[in-house]
């Protein structure tokens, strides 16, 4: 593998070199899989003098987040990884990391939740850490994985948002699949991404902060959540800015917070992300060719949510099918929810068709996604509109138990 | 060289007046000595404890130092992360952990054992109050047998964890008992957990009036008492080798466990009982104390 050359590797590897060529200080790491070999990774860039970096091999994830967030507390910039269960455990740190403003970057390889046990593909990991106050990519190739890392440690650390950020990637499709990745040269990163220089507060002994000190109700708690809640929606320019920076320096563009693929003229709009996005290309592709006017629009933020974005895309359209790798059980996706919030006062706001599909890592191939497409577009010209979300490619006999419960309700 | 009174009243304390603490506090005692030996190119990593609240409410501060305020369960973790960020950066800095015996010996013992198995250059603080007396005296797992507290209200059925002991079993270079009523034994293992390098552990018996419910001015008599009836034996552990650092003439038990209200469902058997067990880990540590290195 050579800077600047184009090379054949994993997403996990991208991920490694990702943190690598951002010039990471302090790496505080525990396995899971399908997670381990970006820290397996890391490992060996350290202790070969590739990198210059400390790796702390700590003994759970909770510990991995609260290693970099000290660290980068001192000053470092800072990363780690995980997955599923290992998300889950940093829950309580995941809020410590946001409420403490320090810019902490994350490879999160999407896996399902047990039990049962289950490491293949599915955002209900990522998705359940909705609310926490980190920034949360979704992406859909492993050169996006490569460069959305390094975009986002300068949307991270701009002193508007200081907040961390997650970058998540699809489970074996991405984390463990070759695919080909143009590596960028280090001093091409190193012109793009300058060195982190907190300036809101750091730990140093000449100039002593006491930081997170109780604070009563009359006190600034409230203006400290809301300030969050502005860096948050401030994020979503500044990541327009980064990336349009970015493909400006390195001639690669993958989108700010959403990415439009043949949506312009587009009658009905197929709303996704991750990798099912890459092979929704491939099923507009399809659908165009038999004359249907489809349109893409791949979500790549999810934290914060680009509610303008989609107004100004999805207005006026006949239709939105949103497709969801999680379930916020009885009550239908989390995109899906997020999107007809995001239009529910707008007059003539398109109707939204809302699935859930591939939860566990099950198939869903460009032939699936037509297939939901086709089956949104005929309830919606029909009039079937009978629940909020629909299961897809459940297994026949539960399938009828659905569909008796549609009739039933 | 030992420390002595003219070298804490010379060093500045990072303890400052006007602070959230209970009357008579012993955990702000030993902040005191401690912040005092440690100087000030420290900082600390305090996880949910008293402390949280004796640094006083956002925006005063009770503490010049710089401190970061961390979830329960991972200090030891965070002062990891810490540590070696100015290690990267060539910078030499005390990173200390100063937590509550809930803190380490139960909820965050995890990321204690974690940072000591790695060696981490960070000294871990323990002022161990018996129980989390921060959330209104519930028994923790340093809570001596018998005690009562507010989810032991007959009295603790339990022996508590012996933390040093768990510590040292981990072969870090340096682990220590202390009590505030010997502050010149715990300034002086402060001093040399302060140049030691890898993980340090010090335990400080710290006397709680509030939850230990004994009077606000006994609290430096209490902790000598604890010490000198072998209810705390004073000892520290360097390289593997065991020496108790204070011998005392022994008192009877029963001076201790008869000031504070906490053992008071004790009957005089109960405490014939006790003191069988104190007598038997004082000559268990006597004995330890003859081996070349006990790990």
């Amino acid at each position: 593998m050579v800077e600047g050359e184009w090379d054949i590797i994993t997403g996990n590897h991208a991920a490694a070199l990702a943190a690598k060529l951002a010039r990471v200080s302090v790496v505080a790491a525990y396995p899971i899989t399908p997670q381990t070999t970006v820290v397996e990774y890391l490992a060996s860039f350290i202790e070969s003098g590739y990198m210059n970096a400390e790796y702390i091999r700590v003994e759970s994830e909770h510990s991995a987040m609260a290693a970099v967030i000290g660290a980068a507390a001192a000053g470092a910039r800072t990363f780690t990884a995980t997955s599923s269960q290992g998300l889950l455990y940093m829950a309580e740190v995941l809020h410590w990391a946001a409420g403490s403003r320090v810019p902490v970057g994350m490879a999160v390889i999407n896996r399902a939740l047990g039990p049962p046990w289950n490491i293949h593909v599915d955002h209900q990991d990522a998705m359940s850490q909705r609310d926490t106050g980190w920034l949360q990519i979704y992406v859909s190739s492993n050169q996006e994985v490569l460069d959305t890392i390094i975009m986002m440690y300068k949307v991270a650390e701009h002193p508007d948002v200081m907040l961390p950020f997650m970058v998540c990637l699809d489970a074996f499709v991405l984390s463990h699949t070759f695919m080909p990745v143009k590596i960028p040269r280090q001093e091409e990163v190193d012109e793009f991404l300058p060195p982190y220089r907190p300036r809101h507060w750091l730990l140093d002994p000449s100039e002593p902060i006491s930081f997170g000190n109780l604070v009563l109700p009359d006190e600034e708690y409230q203006e400290m959540r809301w300030s969050i809640d502005l860096s948050m929606r401030r994020a979503l320019e500044i990541m327009e800015d980064v990336a349009e920076e970015f493909s400006e320096r390195f001639g690669r563009y993958h989108g700010g917070a959403v990415m439009k693929y043949r949506l312009s003229d587009a009658d009905y709009v197929l709303l996704t992300s991750a990798t099912l996005a890459s092979e929704a290309e491939v099923a507009i592709d399809i659908m165009r060719d038999e004359g249907m006017r489809v349109g893409l629009l791949k979500l790549r933020s999810f934290r914060p949510f680009p509610h303008r974005d989609l107004r100004e895309s999805l207005q006026g359209r006949k239709g939105v099918i949103v497709i969801d790798r999680s379930i916020s059980f009885s009550s239908g996706g989390p995109m899906g929810n997020e999107v007809r919030s995001s239009l529910y006062d707008i007059s003539g706001a398109p109707p939204v068709v809302n699935y859930i599909a591939g939860l566990g890592g099950r198939d869903i191939t460009y032939n699936d996604l037509i297939m939901m497409t086709k089956d949104a577009i005929g309830r919606i010209s029909t009039g079937r509109l009978k629940r909020p979300y629909y299961w897809y490619k459940l297994k026949p006999e539960y399938q009828r138990v659905e569909l008796a419960e549609e009739v039933i309700s | 060289m030992s420390i002595t009174i003219h070298d804490l009243r010379k060093r500045e304390s990072s303890y400052l007046p006007g602070s959230a603490a209970c009357p008579g506090c012993g955990a702000t005692i030993a902040f005191r000595i401690a912040s005092r030996i440690l100087g000030p190119n420290t900082v600390y990593v305090i996880p949910a404890c008293c402390f949280s609240i004796i640094q006083s409410p956002y925006p005063r501060s009770a503490i010049s130092a710089p401190i970061l305020n961390f979830a329960f369960a991972a200090a030891a973790a965070a002062a990891s992360g810490v540590q070696r960020a100015y290690k990267f950066m060539g910078k030499d800095v005390n990173v200390v952990v100063w937590a509550g015996d809930g803190g380490t010996v139960d909820i965050g013992l995890q990321a204690l054992s974690g940072a000591a198995e790695r060696g981490e250059n960070i000294i871990y603080i323990c002022y161990d109050n018996e129980a989390y007396m921060n959330t209104g005296i519930q028994r923790s797992g340093a809570t001596p047998m018998k005690a009562i507290t507010k989810t032991t209200p007959t009295g603790k059925q339990e022996m508590p964890k012996d933390m040093p002991m768990i510590v040292a079993a981990h072969r870090v270079p340096y682990v220590a008992t202390a009590s505030v009523g010997y502050p010149f034994d715990l300034a002086n293992k402060l001093e040399k957990a302060r140049k030691i390098r890898g993980f340090k552990y010090i335990h400080i018996f710290s006397p709680c009036p509030p939850g230990w419910d004994f009077p606000v001015n006994k609290t430096a008599e209490v902790g000598k008492l604890a010490v000198d009836t072998y209810f705390w034996p004073l000892y520290e552990i360097e390289e593997g080798k065991l020496r108790i650092t204070v011998k005392p003439r022994k008192k009877p038990l029963r001076e201790f466990i008869r000031m504070q209200r906490r053992f008071e469902s004790l009957s005089d058997e109960d405490i014939e009982e006790m003191e069988k067990l104190v007598m038997e880990k004082w000559n268990f540590l006597v004995n330890l104390e003859k081996l070349e290195r006990i790990f």
